[in-house]
């Protein structure tokens, strides 16, 4: 907690989810980063992606001050879990742990193709494969981006960059033995989110929320995630027709080439520019597909998840409500039960126990309001700068739309 | 999720909008008579698909059509009608899947066909060389179709579209003038050029194809909800675009557009006697369907050996045409289906959007959100305009074009067909020759006599096939080459439209997200 002024550079850090920190990072001055993170490279392997993980610091916990380790999905949900469990951290937003990789849909996409390879000529399969190729890299950033994100939140946080669980993660240059789920976890895990939804209903049912602030936050959490669930799904629906548009011009240009060849003289310049233009089109409206997905889509995403942890922290707090007044009960029980003992050894026990409930309590509310307040800070000022990003990117993206079409035009009304 | 008042701009005509309200009747138009209807799907399954029953074969008129004529000029009318008749008579004793059975009825249609295709040629001709150097000069005729309008009730009724004519060529009586039809009346006027021109190798621009799965949709919907509704009103005004479209292909041709038919169609203020045969599973229907399975054998089995090279190549050009423009329509149809569901993708992400912004505590972001959902909104009302313009300027070209080339190789094939009549008339003529010279060898002189007139007939016959080999070739060079230069005008022009309606869009989207940057800087 030396330098807390860091905590404030949440809010800029987390403007971008995707592609954020090398800007943000190097505009701040490097004496003050105590501690950096960021993911030098990728590897994809198989269905697993192995991230590495550039570490440099001047905390003096850590051993050396620039090291790098390799570092798979399974560890930063790992990590996360950690940071869930750490009772010391339940009034703070936990940073959402970062989606699982997922090329399921690039690789169906691909065999498909691959399928499809006998119906369209050479040249469409291979824009066709040359475009997928291009999505999966996208994805890939992507993901490796958002696993990014994550740590950078955890290293920017003054509380949770001392944790010791982080330490290892950027420090311990060997595997974590953290591998995936096995049955019987999976089960377990099924089980624990189980009750961790009935812990929900249970509490919001029985505890009465004494502070408006926190039952307010409460409603709009969860009415708030629900809406951003809703318009992530329906913005990634249009992304995904949107690229779908874009591949249509493929076929579109490489016929209308076809037809060019077959009008020998007549024709033949007027359909190639024409099959030219759409193809330099298609470019344009999967970048703009692309961008969409990016500034649109995955900041609903990414504050979708956001609103969950959050919404978290509010549970973990009705939790503590919840157990102080147990403690209350207890000690009211205990005092009526040994009203007659002097100092009875129960009752000592009972006012221990409340004072710690309360104690633990008051400094969660206190903590999750100043958690809450910042995210909604931090939120709005994402937003605003992607919302801006997003239409700067449509303008630029529909100029250049049009600066094509009138270059086209300019040459076809001249011949 | 689209309204009426959601139509796209393209939708120009107001009245359409108002007359969405009758779907439970849209299916009559396309079938002339909406009891041959159910009959027909139970037979139809045996002749599969009756809608492939193209109107191109124009051999099979029925007796039905002789009150038709009565507008015609008379010297046309005897030749017609004499021409029509026999063949009435011949088509359904002719067994359809025999091509040799069809060559000799073919041969006997030819004195008959070769009167026919003297008059209609001769009047071709002479309207030709009357007309086609006024083509060029500033001679008009333009034809809209309006407002489909339901008439009638229940299984009889229809729908009327309104023609409406601009014209200044001397031969109508009026400059400006509309009248009423109905699909079927597209249909019968196609079919009566097809039987009077495409014998002289003219190129007849098809109409509008019968679109059974279309009509049942809208059949089946009939009673339900407005998104059914929505959807017939776009298969109306498909279907209109197509009517006119298809009377301006006429309307631009120097022969078509002066033609009595044509003319009778624009102009007579009155309904049109029923063309019957032009459902598809009338009794004519079904004789057409017989000829045409016996035209395709005789396609598949009849090679002719080609030793013109202009035909040589033009046919090679014209299949290859053919496929390209094939895989081009079904690539733009393609992006009008996605575009289309993008637009309603991006309709569903600006109402999650808004509901997004309504939620939201901020009160500069919500009203940012807000902002930013009417944007999406304004973006889907221009994907949709642009998926409008992919199918009519760009889409509806290319179907049209394809079934042109269609029209085209009928008339290949009615050149064929010629060639083989002629042909045939030569082995006759071979024939005939031998038995005279063996008739005369044998000294027979009270047979000789009948043998040397027989020559002289068959000599005429293949002078005749001859000549009409020609023209049919002539004729069809020209057309041909007609038709090329009107399709490169005509897709340079669509296509620059359609790429200047691409750029408007464009221009809009600019606009759109430009109005909305401000408020995206604006939130606190």
């Amino acid at each position: 907690m030396l330098q807390d002024g860091i905590c404030e550079t949440n809010e800029i850090i987390n403007n971008g989810p995707a592609k954020k920190t090398i800007s943000n990072e190097s505009s701040l001055d490097q004496t003050e980063k105590a501690l950096q993170v960021d993911i030098s490279d990728a590897l994809s392997e198989k269905d697993k992606v192995k991230f590495t993980v550039h570490t440099k610091t001047s905390l003096p916990d850590f051993q050396k001050s620039e090291f790098f380790v390799v570092r798979q999905h399974e560890e930063f949900v790992w990590l996360h879990d950690r940071f869930e469990e750490n009772d010391e951290y339940a009034g703070y937003i936990i940073p959402p742990c970062p989606p699982r990789p997922d090329f399921d849909a690039s690789r169906e996409k691909l065999q498909k193709l691959g399928e499809g390879e006998g119906s369209m000529t050479r040249e469409e399969f291979m824009k066709m494969k040359q475009e997928l190729e291009a999505e999966y890299l996208a994805t890939f950033k992507k993901t490796v981006a958002m696993h990014e994100m994550f740590l950078t939140r955890l290293a920017q946080h003054p509380v949770f960059r001392n944790d010791h669980n982080l330490r290892v993660f950027l420090e311990y240059d060997q595997d974590l033995c953290v591998r995936g789920k096995n049955k019987i976890e999976m089960f377990g895990g099924l089980m624990k989110s189980f009750s961790k939804t009935k812990d929900e209903y249970y509490l919001s049912a029985t505890v009465k929320d004494v502070n408006d602030f926190f039952d307010q936050e409460m409603t709009f959490l969860t009415q708030y995630h629900q809406n951003l669930k809703e318009a992530t799904s329906r913005s990634d629906r249009q992304t995904a027709k949107h690229k779908d548009v874009a591949d249509s011009y493929i076929k579109i240009s490489t016929n209308l080439l076809q037809l060019a060849t077959t009008d020998t003289g007549k024709l033949e310049k007027f359909m190639t520019k024409i099959a030219e233009t759409f193809e330099k089109l298609r470019k344009v409206e999967g970048r703009v597909a692309s961008d969409e997905d990016l500034k649109l889509s995955d900041t609903l995403r990414y504050y979708m998840r956001d609103t969950h942890a959050g919404k978290r922290l509010l549970i973990r707090r009705l939790k503590a409500l919840h157990n102080y007044e147990t403690a209350n009960r207890a000690l009211e029980k205990a005092r009526a039960k040994n009203k007659d003992v002097h100092a009875a050894q129960e009752v000592a026990e009972a006012e221990q126990a409340q004072t710690e409930a309360c104690a633990k309590y008051e400094q969660m509310s206190e903590k999750g309001r100043e958690e809450l307040v910042d995210f909604k800070q931090r939120r709005v000022t994402a937003f605003r700068k992607n919302l801006i990003d997003l239409s700067e990117f449509e303008i630029k993206h529909a100029k250049a739309h049009a600066e094509m079409l009138k270059k086209c035009l300019s040459v076809l009304q001249n011949e | 999720m689209a309204d009426n008042k959601e139509l796209p701009p393209l939708f120009d005509n107001e009245e359409l909008k108002n007359d969405m309200d009758f779907d439970d009747d849209d299916d009559s138009d396309i079938f002339a008579s909406a009891i041959s209807t159910s009959i027909r799907t139970s037979s139809a399954q045996d002749h599969n698909i009756p809608e492939t029953s193209s109107p191109f074969n124009g051999q099979s008129s029925t007796p039905e059509d002789l009150p038709k004529l009565s507008l015609k000029d008379t010297t046309r009318d005897t030749s017609v009608s004499t021409l029509s008749s026999p063949v009435a008579q011949s088509g359904p004793l002719s067994p359809p899947l025999d091509p040799t059975n069809t060559d000799i009825d073919d041969l006997h249609d030819v004195p008959i066909n070769d009167d026919h295709e003297d008059h209609s040629f001769n009047v071709a001709q002479s309207q030709s060389i009357g007309e086609e150097p006024t083509e060029s000069s500033d001679q008009y005729l333009k034809i809209t179709v309006t407002s489909p309008q339901k008439m009638g009730d229940g299984m009889g009724s229809y729908v009327a579209y309104r023609v409406e004519t601009k014209t200044n060529i001397q031969l109508y009586r009026n400059r400006v003038f509309s009248v009423n039809r109905r699909f079927s009346d597209f249909l019968g006027l196609h079919d009566k050029l097809t039987e009077k021109f495409l014998r002289s190798g003219r190129i007849i621009p098809p109409a509008p194809e019968k679109s059974v799965i279309g009509t049942t949709k809208i059949k089946m919907s009939g009673e339900k909800s407005q998104e059914q509704n929505s959807g017939s009103s776009e298969f109306l005004e498909r279907r209109r675009a197509a009517l006119e479209r298809f009377l301006n292909r006429l309307a631009s041709h120097p022969l078509f557009c002066i033609d009595p038919d044509v003319r009778e169609f624009l102009e007579a203020d009155m309904e049109l006697p029923k063309a019957t045969n032009t459902s598809a599973l009338s009794g004519a229907g079904v004789m057409r369907l017989f000829n045409k399975v016996g035209e395709t054998v005789n396609k598949i089995t009849y090679k002719m050996d080609e030793n013109d090279s202009w035909f040589e190549e033009t046919i090679t050009h014209i299949d290859c045409l053919d496929g390209q423009l094939r895989s081009l329509n079904g690539a733009v149809e393609s992006l009008t289906n996605q575009r289309k569901e993008l637009a309603s993708c991006t309709g569903a992400t600006a109402r999650s959007i808004a509901v997004l912004g309504h939620g939201e505590p901020s009160a500069s972001l919500g009203r940012a959100l807000a902002q930013l959902a009417e944007t999406l909104e304004k973006v889907e009302v221009v994907r949709k305009a642009q998926a409008n313009s992919d199918l009519y300027q760009f889409g509806e070209m290319i179907r049209d074009y394809v079934a042109l080339i269609g029209a085209i190789k009928d008339v290949f094939h009615e050149r064929v067909k010629v060639f083989q009549n002629w042909q045939h008339a030569q082995i006759m003529l071979n024939k005939k020759r031998e038995q005279k010279a063996r008739m005369e060898q044998t000294g027979r002189s009270d047979k000789t006599n009948q043998a040397a007139t027989e020559v002289i007939e068959w000599e005429a016959k293949v002078e005749r096939g001859q000549e009409e080999f020609d023209k049919i070739s002539t004729m069809i060079r020209k057309e041909v080459e007609r038709f090329e230069t009107v399709r490169v005008h005509e897709f340079k022009k669509q296509l620059i439209q359609y790429l200047e309606a691409m750029l408007q869009h464009q221009n809009q989207l600019i606009k759109h997200w430009e109005s909305f940057l401000p408020e995206a800087k604006a939130v606190a």
